[in-house]
């Protein structure tokens, strides 16, 4: 039986990519370690190399080949002796890509939202008669750093890879190529080190962009974001300014274990001194980024490995800023009022669109800042639906949902018909297992169970 | 070490010595004293027997160059240019101080005189003071920043993650340890494999050099060829400044850990005001009545330092909520 290559998964959170180009032919001998193929994904190129020996017997997916499958077979390998003759019918991807449909099974749904006419289509501060781009939350981050690097000499951006290697998320990708390695600089594996540097270099009047890696590394560099850059302004009397973003994926990715998935929202929004902005989609991405980088207090942007990817519109404007501070009423609706920030914000719209076809009609408030945290639009929103439920990716406990839940009881108490519910994740460190990450980690099912007991419809 | 010449200076740049030296110690013998009348809280850490280090430093600096250290940092502001008034003021947590009260002893800046603070966290100050010389760098302004940590800070790891990036960058900063002999009740040799502190920048290609901290003409030069050396793009050095401090840790501090004798010994042997006042006295630049005129003026000045830092109000109940985020400018 021949041999099947399949289209292999070059991270942990790839699904797709495109076979970009054979470097073998039908007929060529093949040993272990030659390289067949370059596929791109939308983070990298990588190379495809042999475990197998063999003769190439057919290539299955052509080059220039978009949205292959992880899993797929991309390539049929002849073994001695055997000829094209004994190719049979390439196997269905089964096993092997199942590792990435497991965990993610509600995730194509994210992006596709609630249908447009439940939908508040536009943010307030957007004019109604932009065009709209497609883009990836990747590169609307990306254009909101090199924007701001073009508009202000003092903006810089380092990190470990951002430069040569392109961003380990390609978030910083072609930074190095336009601004040069004075503004774009790669940094050691050292976070206390440069986050401490970066925030010397923002007292001495520069304009850092620190990217972590991912959050869970930022924990070397907490002394540094909480004692050196948010208490300063305060204990110097005002003197003493610290503008700096400190940005990266924060929370879940997805199969990197406990110490690769923590979501540290509530962490941040607990310290004055700082601002705390946890974006949903690419227009918020892009706005807010920019407005972090040209605050002048230190910023803590989270981003979601998960959402890097996905895509969309984002108003083609010169200069487009989104305020921080102020949540987004997503969708409108009467029955209850569903609260997210980041990817949950996409849960909570699955969940709306589910409730809906059950007679619930569910608003959805993106909070986008956590820190100042708007509380005047949730507040409002309770006021119309009575009832609320609170939805985060993190730990439930000392969490954003908890804060909410008590200021709407402080503030908003005489309208509420039901006790606010609270959507977290499990009380325990991310586990590896698929089965076990997807029972911890909060999802659709969870905001629309959530939804109904806040309505009493269980 | 080869024996080197002794240091060349004048009458009038050692009169500016003893007397900014004369000025931290006798501030700082105020701030204890205030400190025991209970008018100083919290933490009090004070500098007496190390005023070579931060004056020699500061002649050797020009305008612009930064300072950043810890909290025992009274001696640097004053060193800095920054009024007696303010910093006694902020050390009672009144309106006055340089924060308006809400730093204390340990957290004070003055950009206008290029002071960076003034920071708690053992070690910050060191990828802190990188951070001012990579601004440095970046904007090109010709300034150095020289960054004073302790001997107990030097085994934070931090530091050594910033002596790796100030090196491989080639950073305008001087990295100062001033080893006092003792991280809190802890001395060097309980608490470091290597005491040769000046020998920490090895791994990194970045040279060490230790200096006699007790004598403010020896570390002058020494600061002067390190900062010059990172002036010059060369990128960082590490003195290491011996020194002693006499009073406790901090002002809570009964010094169990090390004997009086050590003490009075190194004030009687090595008292770095002591030997400036003799070299004026030996070499006839000043006598006795001046001396006792200098002496009297200093008092003059921290007592006003004193008095105004008692008579300032306490900052009022709306400062609570300011300087806590500045506003977007639109």
């Amino acid at each position: 039986m021949a041999i099947d290559i399949q289209m292999p998964a070059l991270s942990p959170t790839m699904e797709e990519g495109t076979l970009s180009k054979w470097l073998v032919k039908e007929g060529d001998e093949v040993s272990s370690g030659d390289i067949l193929a370059e596929i791109e994904t939308d983070k990298a190129t990588m190379e495809v190399d042999s475990i197998d020996e063999g003769v190439v017997g057919k290539i299955v997916v052509a080059a220039g080949t978009d949205g292959v499958k992880v899993g797929a077979v991309i390539l049929q390998l002849l073994e001695d002796g055997e000829s094209a003759d004994d190719l049979g019918k390439p196997a269905t991807a089964t096993a092997a890509n199942a590792k990435a449909e497991a965990p993610k099974a509600e995730a194509p749904a994210a992006t596709s939202g609630a249908p447009a006419a439940a939908v508040v289509p536009n943010d307030p501060s957007i004019p109604t008669n932009i065009k709209l781009v497609e883009t990836t939350v990747r590169d609307a981050l990306r254009d909101a750093m090199a924007e701001e690097m073009r508009r202000d000499d003092k903006v810089f951006v380092m990190g470990e890879e951002v430069a040569e290697y392109q961003g380990a998320y390609k978030v910083t990708r072609e930074l190095l190529q336009e601004f040069g390695e004075r503004r774009v600089i790669d940094t050691p594996i050292t976070e206390h080190g440069f986050a401490g540097i970066g925030v010397g270099a923002a007292m001495g009047g520069l304009r850092p962009i620190v990217e972590f890696m991912t959050w869970n590394f930022a924990m070397q560099a907490i002394d540094h974001i909480i004692n050196s850059a948010a208490k300063t302004l305060y204990m110097s009397g005002g003197q003493m300014r610290c503008p700096i973003v400190f940005r990266g994926p924060n929370g879940a990715a997805s199969r990197v274990g406990a110490q690769h998935s923590h979501d540290y929202s509530s962490w941040y929004a607990n310290v004055p001194g700082l601002k705390v902005v946890a974006p949903y989609d690419s227009a918020d991405a892009k706005g807010l980024l920019k407005a972090a980088i040209r605050d002048p207090n230190p910023v803590v942007f989270l981003e979601h490995e998960l959402m890097y990817g996905e895509t969309f519109d984002v108003p083609d404007m010169d200069d487009f800023l989104i305020p921080i501070g102020k949540a987004k009423v997503r969708r409108e609706g009467s029955d209850v009022t569903l609260v997210a920030h980041s990817r949950m914000v996409g849960r909570c719209l699955e969940a709306a669109e589910i409730l809906a076809g059950e007679g619930i009609s569910a608003e959805v408030i993106d909070l986008r800042t956590l820190r100042p945290l708007d509380t005047d639009t949730v507040i409002e929103s309770v006021k119309k639906t009575n009832r609320i439920v609170c939805a985060e990716e993190g730990w439930g406990q000392s969490g954003i949902g908890a804060e909410i839940a008590a200021r709407v009881m402080a503030d908003a108490f005489d309208y509420l018909d039901a006790p606010p519910e609270r959507v977290f994740q499990a009380d325990v460190p991310l586990p590896y297992a698929a089965n076990l990450e997807a029972l911890s980690l909060p999802g659709t099912e969870d905001v629309v169970k959530a939804a109904k007991q806040a309505c009493y419809k269980n | 070490m080869a024996k080197k010449s002794a240091p060349r200076t004048n009458k009038e740049e050692l009169l500016e010595y003893y007397r900014e030296m004369l000025l931290i110690r006798r501030f700082e013998e105020k701030a204890g004293q205030l400190y025991g009348m209970g008018q100083i809280a919290g933490f009090c850490h004070l500098y007496i027997g190390q005023e070579a280090v931060v004056t020699g430093c500061r002649a050797a600096m020009n305008d612009g160059d930064q300072m950043i250290t810890g909290y025992r940092d009274h001696a640097h502001m004053l060193a800095c240019g920054m009024s007696s008034r303010g910093i006694m003021a902020e050390l009672t947590g009144r309106e006055g101080g340089y924060s308006r009260g809400k730093g204390g002893s340990m957290h004070m800046f003055s950009t206008e005189k290029h002071f960076y603070g003034g920071h708690g966290i053992v070690g910050a100050q060191v990828s802190l003071g990188a951070g001012l010389g990579f601004a440095n760098k970046y904007l090109d302004n010709g300034a150095v920043s020289l960054a004073f940590f302790g001997d107990g800070a030097s085994n934070q790891g931090q530091v050594y993650e910033s002596f790796n990036m100030a090196k491989l960058w080639d950073l305008p900063v001087v990295f100062i340890i001033e080893n006092n002999q003792y991280a809190m009740g802890t001395s060097v040799a309980r608490s470091s494999a290597e005491t040769e502190l000046y020998k920490r920048g090895i791994s990194f290609e970045i040279e060490g050099v230790h200096v006699d901290g007790m004598n403010v003409l020896e570390v002058r030069d020494a600061a002067a060829r390190a900062i010059k050396h990172a002036r010059d793009g060369k990128g960082p050095m590490i003195l290491e400044m011996e020194t002693y401090r006499y009073r406790g840790h901090s002002m809570s501090d009964p010094a169990k850990y090390r004997s009086r004798d050590e003490v009075t010994k190194t004030r009687s042997e090595r008292d770095p005001i002591d030997w400036v006042r003799a070299m004026l006295l030996d070499k006839k630049w000043a006598d006795e009545a001046d001396l006792k005129a200098m002496d009297k003026e200093i008092k003059e000045i921290v007592k006003d330092a004193a008095d105004f830092s008692l008579e300032s109000p306490e900052p009022h109940p709306d400062e609570l909520w300011t300087d806590v985020l500045l506003p977007v400018e639109a």
